[in-house]
């Protein structure tokens, strides 16, 4: 894709600006004329969606900062301020807390597309370290924004996530309390917590905001996988970003926002739990303490494990791993699709992280408790055997014959030799 | 294969129905900017005063204990509102002043025609000479003029001095020494009983 | 679209399906499986989704009922008589609020004196706690608390239908099931037992406009009222909701079409799409292999 700039400046201040500050160019060449491959399905139209959820929680969530009062006996009062009586705040909060959850059903088909498809596997790498690096800084956002409303799940959920560091006491006693006292500036969950949780959560999305342009970045510099998995070739592989995929994805994106809207008009707290509509109460724990659905998985691998330390590591664990995932998987051909054994390992693992989720809803005794185990086993097991055994004992199917897969090996190649596809980095910016 | 070609501009380029086309691609831009035009509204709007907000649009004030020569000052809507009980010195040197020596002439009262003019009866209280309301903020930049406290210079005309800018008014509020445009503006308010007035 | 991607868009139902009502114990009515909460029987309310709107009847005697018995121990502080006329509530016509709001002193102050003082209230006031603080609520009702009524209807599994079931949910307890000292059997309330005694009886709130005064009558208006109170935008987001997926369902038409229009010659103008025919190369064709 290592196609030199199109585009030509046509006025006199075109020019001007062009040999000052070549944004347009960068436009053009990134955005316009961006070669894509001609195959991308559905499942590429998320990045997209993502991009503009990211923008509707921003713009939703200044204007919430307007009204909201971050303190112990402000908080819950104001957000009430904001459903009653400020101009369109109603729908502005339910955007909101809607869209948090639109975001992450968003992303998550996001990262399970990579997965299916391997795209994370070279050149892609980096490009994927940093899609995990967003995941990480979504979930703090989310985590810290679910607090402020500072009702009895907010309040409670901010106890029980803070109190994961004092798992540390394990390592060197003393460590996790202080560490958790030094969170809470407190001795327990109260208003300074809720006035440093309101100012992280203010920064975090423009940090997003920041890796998410290093990770188109990153995009830009090998191009776009798609579902073959194989490499583009030639020009006929691929058609210009616009208007094919400005298009496509503009279709797909109004849809994504039909069922974003049926739910913030029609069921605004179907996916909320009704405890946070009572305030913060520091006496008197909700009986049956639920995370948000989207991070019920990862609840559920907490309390798969007994052990109060080895089930934080695994929580955390969960998720470091998925940066190693370009290294730990040792197949030759990026795409499922031309997976026949892993394809199996694959499904199961969506099924095990659908199972997580319910698990993570449900009180962990009994058989609940023994399948979360189960489940959570396979979670790893996907990534620490799974993948690098499988990629090596597995004959994958043939690939689409007229392009050369460079990391599938000679036996494939049956085709013209691969010409390089890299930008420089010069032309990206 | 390598020569058949994929047309970087398909509007421009396509040949078979262009018209139709290019209808819908301009009805989905249209859409788009329709979609995202109403969506800003919310936005923008909510930095609006709101339902709360408006409804404190009340303020009931008992001035029984205000002597002549006295003044008070409350809030309404969050401004300063001044209540001033006369003189009749005070009085009598407002109505002295011709209507033709004034700044504005117009009365700039909430509870009168737009284009009353600025005599010293359209200023004050209806039949109740002696009291006049009014909001407290210089019409030029929005400061709170000196002179409801007993001690306050109250500018060369004895009613009001601005010390931002060095705006002055008369006993009736009226801008008599620039540089602001308007007297002091009058706000809706109806004596209750004699003893008390709602703002409002 | 492809096979792959068809499994994957079930998956991904699937996980919405899955996972969504678990989270979502509230709007379904079915209580969370470990406190036991009795089931509870969903009623017929004008408000559904997605086109419903409140009964401005309804809500003014749920409001009466209120007032009269709820009142009494319940606070609503979240809300002011104002909002007893604005649009899309109970909607009394602005004399009527002044006149309900000046029924009940509030106290204000300090006076230029420094003392608090009673003076009837106005629409922009907020509703009257029956007690001070915390503290005197729960001298008052034997330890326990009233809790604040404004969102109840949010705040409890089953909103309406719960308030609906626990009011007209007390009966004799059963054989065997002792309630403790001060407290009620109630069929609807987690545990059973409840520190409010029968707050409604039949007559005990009289209705000026015909409507028949029996329990499971205050009952159905005063739950309707506390809806509205924990959602009162609930209408002009229906109203808005309407119009937003109308354009939305326009909108995406004229996207397909025109996403259509703009593929037509990428899918058409070359029936020897590249990686269409390649796949025919390969010993084996992925149809072949399932």
């Amino acid at each position: 894709m290592a196609h030199p700039s199109s585009y030509q400046p046509n006025t006199g201040i075109e020019r001007w600006l062009d040999a000052r500050l070549p944004i347009v160019r960068v436009v053009h060449d990134q955005f316009m004329v961006f070669p894509t491959p001609r195959n991308l399905n559905y499942w590429w139209t998320f990045g997209g969606i993502l991009t503009f959820m990211l923008a509707v929680q921003i713009a939703t969530g200044v204007v919430l900062a307007m009204h909201f009062v971050p303190t112990e006996s402000g908080a819950f009062d104001s957000v009430e301020k904001i459903m009653r009586d400020v101009n369109w705040g109603w729908l502005l909060r339910y955007a909101h807390s809607v869209g948090a959850s639109m975001f992450f059903l968003a992303v998550y088909i996001h990262t399970f597309r990579g997965l299916y498809y391997g795209s994370y596997k070279a050149p892609r790498e980096v490009l994927w370290i940093l899609g995990v690096l967003i995941l990480m800084l979504m979930i703090a956002t989310a985590f810290m924004g679910y607090s402020l409303p500072w009702g009895q799940m907010s309040f409670w959920a901010v106890t029980v996530i803070t109190n994961l560091f004092s798992s540390l006491d394990a390592v060197i006693p003393g460590l996790g309390t202080r560490l958790v006292q030094w969170i809470w500036g407190g001795f327990a969950v109260g208003g300074p917590t809720l006035n440093r949780l309101y100012s992280l959560h203010y920064l975090f999305p423009f940090l997003i905001a920041g890796v998410v342009a290093l990770h188109i970045w990153a995009l830009h510099i090998p191009g776009n996988n798609n579902p073959t998995g194989i490499d583009v070739k030639v020009p006929t592989d691929t058609v210009p970003f616009h208007p094919y995929y400005t298009i496509k994805d503009g279709f797909a994106l109004v849809a994504f926002i039909l069922v974003f809207a049926a739910l913030v008009f029609y069921a605004p707290n179907f996916l909320g739990h009704p405890d946070n509509y009572i305030p913060a109460n520091p006496l008197q724990t909700p009986t049956h303490i639920v995370p948000e659905w989207y991070f019920l998985p990862f609840y559920a691998i907490l309390r798969a494990i007994p052990n109060k330390l080895l089930g934080v590591a695994a929580l955390n664990g969960s998720i470091l791993i998925l940066f190693f995932v370009p290294w730990l998987d040792t197949s030759k051909v990026r795409s499922t699709r031309y997976r026949p054994v892993y394809r199996w390992f694959f499904w199961a693992f969506v099924v095990t992280c659908v199972a997580l989720g319910y698990l993570g809803a449900q009180q962990p005794e009994g058989w609940y408790l023994v399948l979360g185990r189960i489940f959570t086993a396979y979670y790893f097991a996907f990534f620490l055997v799974v993948m690098p055994v499988v990629g090596l004992i597995e004959k994958p199917r043939g690939l689409p014959g007229s392009i050369t897969e460079p990391v599938l090996g000679p036996e494939a190649v049956r085709a013209a030799p691969a010409t390089p596809r890299r930008l420089k980095p010069e032309q990206v910016g | 294969m390598a020569t058949h070609d994929i047309p970087l501009e398909p509007l421009s380029a396509d040949n078979d129905e262009p018209t139709r086309r290019d209808v819908l691609l301009i009805a989905a831009g249209g859409c788009a900017i329709v979609g995202g035009a109403a969506a800003l509204w919310p936005l923008l709007d909510q930095m609006n005063p709101d339902a709360s907000t408006l409804s404190l649009a009340t303020t009931e004030v008992d001035i029984s204990h205000v002597e002549p020569g006295q003044a008070l000052t409350v809030m309404w809507r969050g401004k300063p509102i001044f209540i001033r009980h006369r003189t009749d010195q005070e009085i009598a040197k407002a109505k002295d002043t011709p209507l033709d020596d004034l700044i504005d002439p117009l009365a700039r009262n909430a509870n009168l025609p737009e284009n009353a003019p600025a005599s010293d009866d359209n200023r004050a209280a209806k039949d109740r000479e002696p009291w006049l309301v009014m909001v407290g903020v210089c019409t030029h930049l929005g400061c709170i003029p000196k002179g409801q406290a007993v001690g306050d210079y109250k500018g060369e005309y004895g009613g009001w001095f601005c010390p931002c800018h060095g705006s002055q008014y008369d006993t009736a509020g009226r801008v008599r020494i620039g540089p602001a445009p308007e007297n002091l503006a009058i706000p809706p308010y109806s004596f209750l009983s004699d003893e008390k007035i709602k703002i409002g | 679209m492809n096979s792959s991607s068809l499994v994957l868009m079930a998956a991904g139902a699937l996980l919405l399906a899955l996972t969504g009502p678990s989270a979502a114990e509230d709007d379904s009515g079915t209580p969370p499986n470990n406190n036991h909460a009795p089931e509870i029987a969903r009623q017929s309310w004008s408000f559904t989704p997605p086109f419903g709107t409140y009964d401005n009847a309804q809500l003014q005697r749920g409001f009466q009922v209120y007032k009269e018995v709820c009142a009494n121990c319940h606070s609503m502080r979240l809300l002011s008589y104002r909002n007893l006329g604005e649009p899309g509530g109970p909607e009394f016509a602005p004399k009527a609020v002044e006149v309900l709001a000046s029924q009940v002193q509030v106290t204000d102050g300090p006076n230029e004196k420094g003392e608090m003082f009673q003076r009837p209230a106005r629409p922009s006031d907020r509703f009257r706690s029956p007690f001070a603080n915390e503290q005197l609520a729960r001298l008052a009702n034997n330890g326990a608390l009233p809790p604040d009524l404004s969102v109840i209807a949010k705040a409890r599994p089953g909103g309406a239908d719960y308030i609906y079931a626990l009011l007209t949910g007390y009966r004799p307890a059963p054989q065997g099931f002792a309630p403790a000292e001060g407290m009620h059997y109630n069929a609807a309330f987690p545990g059973h037992q409840i520190a409010m005694a029968p707050p409604l009886s039949d007559g005990v709130v009289v209705y000026t406009d015909g409507t028949k005064p029996i329990v499971g009558n205050y009952a159905r208006d005063v739950s309707a009222f506390l809806m509205w109170a924990a959602e009162p935008k609930l209408e002009e987001r229906y109203t808005l909701g309407a119009r937003v997926m109308i354009f939305l369902i326009v909108f995406l038409a004229i996207m397909y079409l025109a996403k259509r229009a703009v593929w037509a010659r990428v899918h058409h103008g070359n029936e020897a799409l590249h990686l269409e025919t390649a796949r025919a190369v390969p010993a084996q064709d992925e149809k072949a292999t399932r």
